[in-house]
């Protein structure tokens, strides 16, 4: 039975980039806000000091900072033909844990999409015609533009002190920047960081190509740097341990470098951790959320009332919430009907090898982002015409460290043991430069999440089950791409070249990217979309979603830029038309 | 043959330091009006030292040892595995969380399953190297006149160690012999690689072999010194001379 507690104005699930920034925003306006935590309290000091911090076994391979599978996991299957089986050990993606969620342990790309990628169904149809999109795909709009976004990058991009080189000032192409972007209204808050050996080269053979390289736009601070909130970060060290790493010199952005500071002194704020939410609670209509259920370590439930409801976690954790606490109606694969749990999308990558002779990359000397990109073949930046595929991606050189125990290059035919494995792991270490893409990943039908019939997570739910396999459309984007990063490997000096554009089926291992999108995804309609443009439920209005969860199919580029830029999208809207007024902020 | 002298030094039992990592949570706290801070909250890991095998038998130790030392073998670029502290590594991991699948989702049911969707042994790595360990002792019983793997000729060693490699090597009692190379040869990078606090990589010959300075944390004034060596010898967790307190 549960403990039923004193209300709250907003109970916010989860204190991650956009739990913080939500709970700070509206601590601002006078509500009466708490959070509540699934993991620990961390921060800086007493959690990932430098002391600590530069540990691989620990956080690399034993992924100290994660979501453990025990707390939660999925089950997996390529096929609604197959029988799932539960991903006992998280490997192709790698879910938060904990404050600050999957901001503590990002690297720290904030890029913006491209403003097609934003209208990426109505774009490529007046393209290409409606032939274009293959048999299958639920490609479709975001019910917002890059335009809409726009103000609200920028505060994103101010709060985390990104660094960077605005490519496209109000309309103005500048030079060494993103000529592909959309218009800024203001250049990056910080230059862009300093560049090892392998970015450098890469930008010298991709302009010899004819191509646009950029700085990646990098949270991985190039100068120490306070925020609007009054927060200081410091100097980005370089140190190489970065992603899965908390970051011990306060240089990565992370809530708790860039918000926590600013929010927890605060009284009207509450934050509860080592508390899982386990349901969302309905009124007897349904329509109306009257607060959330949650279980503490010790197995003690609670009932926490509360007038809004925020649904902060991990994608798949929103979806999962969702589907148990019956907010929505679940898709259907078959009928096409429902729409919680479809369009999960991917990020589908693909790597390049250049062995660099002679040279010495000191590929330990890296920060998260620390590197240069193009977009020449991202989104729809390029011509597709015959190509039999849209989509595309970005192509980085930005490998984040030297770490031996899993950033080691080597081409497939090294020796893989005894002396001979030595000899080419020490030339390798030095020589053989990574560059990787990050490709778009389009919707179909079969690609989706729901409950599990067999396997239980430890309050006896359903673990949420995913089906996903790779399509044609993403294989021939990923065929396309790795062959013109390839090409850039080439040109930067590489004595050989080792390709691997992404192949399927789909596999839970080895780690490819912990970008997941979809399943409760935005849209201007209730019949394709689980929630409004301000993420509002259609069901229940006082239920609102944040994070990629959202996105109705994956661009090719890393998420966080337009989490962030959704997040304060609608907390604009919750602020200035909610409160005033709570109910539906788009017609239902 | 069971019951060969090993040739590894039985020290000091010490298996208070081999507690978890993680350390221990209460089960839920509040936080209203300040930011949480807590001195020394997160330590070290305890440093793992030579001594007596605390999960393995000494019969796995003498065929871990070997292993390891087929795996890398001492040569011109490092000392072998077995010097390097690789299977005193491995022998605490087992002895740990990993040996015991903390934290991972080992709820039934088990099933095969395709290789895409992830590991599914109900068996630990612990019962995993015990099984595999036994199995391989076995085959080299029955095939070479009785001798352990740690007492035949390392060319017959790095035979036996390929077929596991491909999987062509049949194991009794359906060890599956593929499956088991991959985990050991994954746990003989980590143990010549991790940080020396772990055990292996000992006088971090790992990184030394390649140039990694360790737990340095501060490349400010390299980042441009582009193709130029970098000067300063590695450094491990409990040696930073920054870091550590006088005992």
């Amino acid at each position: 039975m549960a403990q039923k507690l004193p209300g709250k104005d907003v109970v916010i699930i989860g204190l991650g980039w956009t739990g913080s920034i939500l709970a700070y925003e509206l601590t601002g306006a006078g509500l009466d806000v708490v959070a509540i935590e699934r993991g620990a309290w961390r921060d800086t000091s007493t959690d990932f000091p430098p002391s600590t911090a530069p540990d691989e076994l620990r956080y690399g391979v034993r992924l100290d900072l994660f979501q453990r599978p025990e707390q939660s996991t999925l089950t997996l299957r390529n096929k609604m033909s197959q029988t799932a089986l539960p991903i006992r050990q998280f490997g192709s993606f790698l879910p938060g844990n904990g404050v600050g969620g999957a901001g503590v342990h990002w690297n720290g790309y904030t890029y913006r999409f491209s403003e097609s990628d934003y209208k990426a169904y109505s774009h490529n149809v007046a393209r290409y015609g409606k032939s274009v999109i293959p048999e299958g795909m639920t490609l479709q709009d975001y019910p917002v533009s890059y335009a809409d976004l726009e103000p609200h990058f920028d505060k994103f991009e101010k709060l985390l002190g990104i660094c960077g080189t605005a490519g496209n000032l109000n309309g103005k192409i500048q030079p060494g920047g993103d000529p592909f972007e959309g218009p800024r209204m203001s250049e990056y808050p910080n230059p862009p960081d300093q560049m090892p050996l392998g970015p450098t080269l890469f930008t010298k053979g991709a302009k010899e190509l004819g191509f646009h390289p950029f700085p990646v736009p990098s949270a991985n601070m190039s100068r120490a740097y306070t925020n609007p909130l009054g927060v200081t970060l410091g100097q980005c060290s370089f140190c190489g341990f970065c992603e899965r790493y908390g970051c011990g010199n306060y240089a990565k952005s992370s809530p708790q470098t860039c918000v926590l500071p600013a929010l927890m002194p605060r009284k009207n704020f509450e934050l509860r951790t080592l508390c899982n939410v386990t349901k969302i609670n309905l009124d007897s209509t349904g329509k109306k959320a009257t607060g959330v259920t949650y279980v503490d370590g010790k197995g003690n439930q609670f009932e926490q009332p509360a007038n809004l409801v925020l649904v902060c976690s991990f994608s798949f954790n929103v979806v999962h919430l969702m589907l148990l606490s019956g907010i929505g109606e679940p898709y259907d694969p078959v009928s096409g009907k429902g729409v919680v749990g479809r369009n999960f999308a991917y990020q589908c990558t693909s790597g390049v090898q250049v062995k660099l002779d002679n040279r010495i990359l000191n590929p330990f000397i890296a920060n998260g982002v620390g590197g240069m990109a193009l977009n020449d073949f991202n989104g729809d930046n390029f011509d597709h015409t015959g190509l039999g595929f849209i989509g595309g991606a970005v192509l980085q050189a930005t490998q984040s460290g030297g770490r031996p125990i899993q950033q080691i290059n080597g081409f497939s035919d090294d020796p893989k043991w005894g002396s001979g494995w030595k000899k080419a792991t020490k030339e390798n270490y030095q020589t053989i430069y990574a560059l990787g893409t990050q490709g778009s990943v389009y919707p179909y039908k079969d690609a989706y999440l729901d409950l599990d019939p067999t396997y239980k997570d430890p309050y006896g739910s359903p673990l949420l089950r995913l089906t996903f396999d790779w399509h044609e459309n993403e294989l021939k984007m990923s065929a396309f791409v790795t062959d013109k990063l390839a090409k850039v490997g080439k040109a930067m000096g590489g004595a050989r070249i080792q390709a691997s554009p992404r192949t399927g089926p789909y596999t839970v291992v080895p780690y490819q990217t912990t970008h997941t999108t979809g399943g409760a995804v935005m849209g201007d309609s209730r019949e394709t979309s689980v929630v409004n443009k301000y993420g509002q439920s259609w069901d229940v209005s006082n239920v609102f979603v944040y994070g990629s969860g959202l996105f109705p199919q994956n661009a090719g580029m890393n998420p966080t830029g337009t989490v962030g830029a959704l997040t304060y999208f609608s907390v604009e809207a919750v602020k200035n038309q909610y409160l005033k007024n709570p109910g539906p902020l788009v017609p239902v | 043959m069971v019951g060969k002298p090993i040739g590894r030094r039985h020290l000091l039992i010490s298996t208070a330091s081999f507690a978890s990592l993680i350390a221990v949570r209460a089960s839920a706290d509040t936080y209203s009006g300040f930011l949480p801070w807590q001195a020394n909250r997160n330590n070290l890991p305890p440093q793992v030292k030579p001594g007596a095998w605390i999960y393995f038998t000494p019969e796995e130790a003498a065929a871990v040892e070997a292993l390891v030392d087929r795996l890398i073998p001492a040569d011109e670029l490092s000392p072998g595995g077995k010097d390097a502290g690789i299977a005193v590594y491995i022998d605490a991991q087992l002895a740990g969380d990993f040996g015991k699948d903390a934290g991972l989702y080992m709820q039934p049911p088990f099933a095969d399953g395709l290789p895409g969707q992830g590991p599914q042994s109900p068996l630990t790595p612990a019962e995993r190297y015990r099984k595999s360990l036994a199995a391989l002792d076995q085959y080299c019983h029955s095939a070479y006149l009785n001798k352990a793997f740690a007492d035949i000729p390392a060319s017959e060693q790095d035979k036996l160690i390929s077929r596991m490699e491909a999987g062509t090597l049949q194991f009794q009692g359906g060890v599956n012999s593929k499956a088991f190379f991959l985990l050991l040869w994954q746990n003989t990078k980590e143990g010549f690689f991790a940080d020396p606090i772990y055990g292996g990589n000992r006088d971090m010959v790992g990184w030394k072999m390649i140039g990694f300075p360790g737990a340095r944390y501060d490349y400010r004034n390299w980042i441009d010194k582009h193709d130029q060596p970098y000067p300063y010898p590695p450094v491990g967790l409990a040696d930073h001379p920054n870091w550590t307190r006088p005992a």
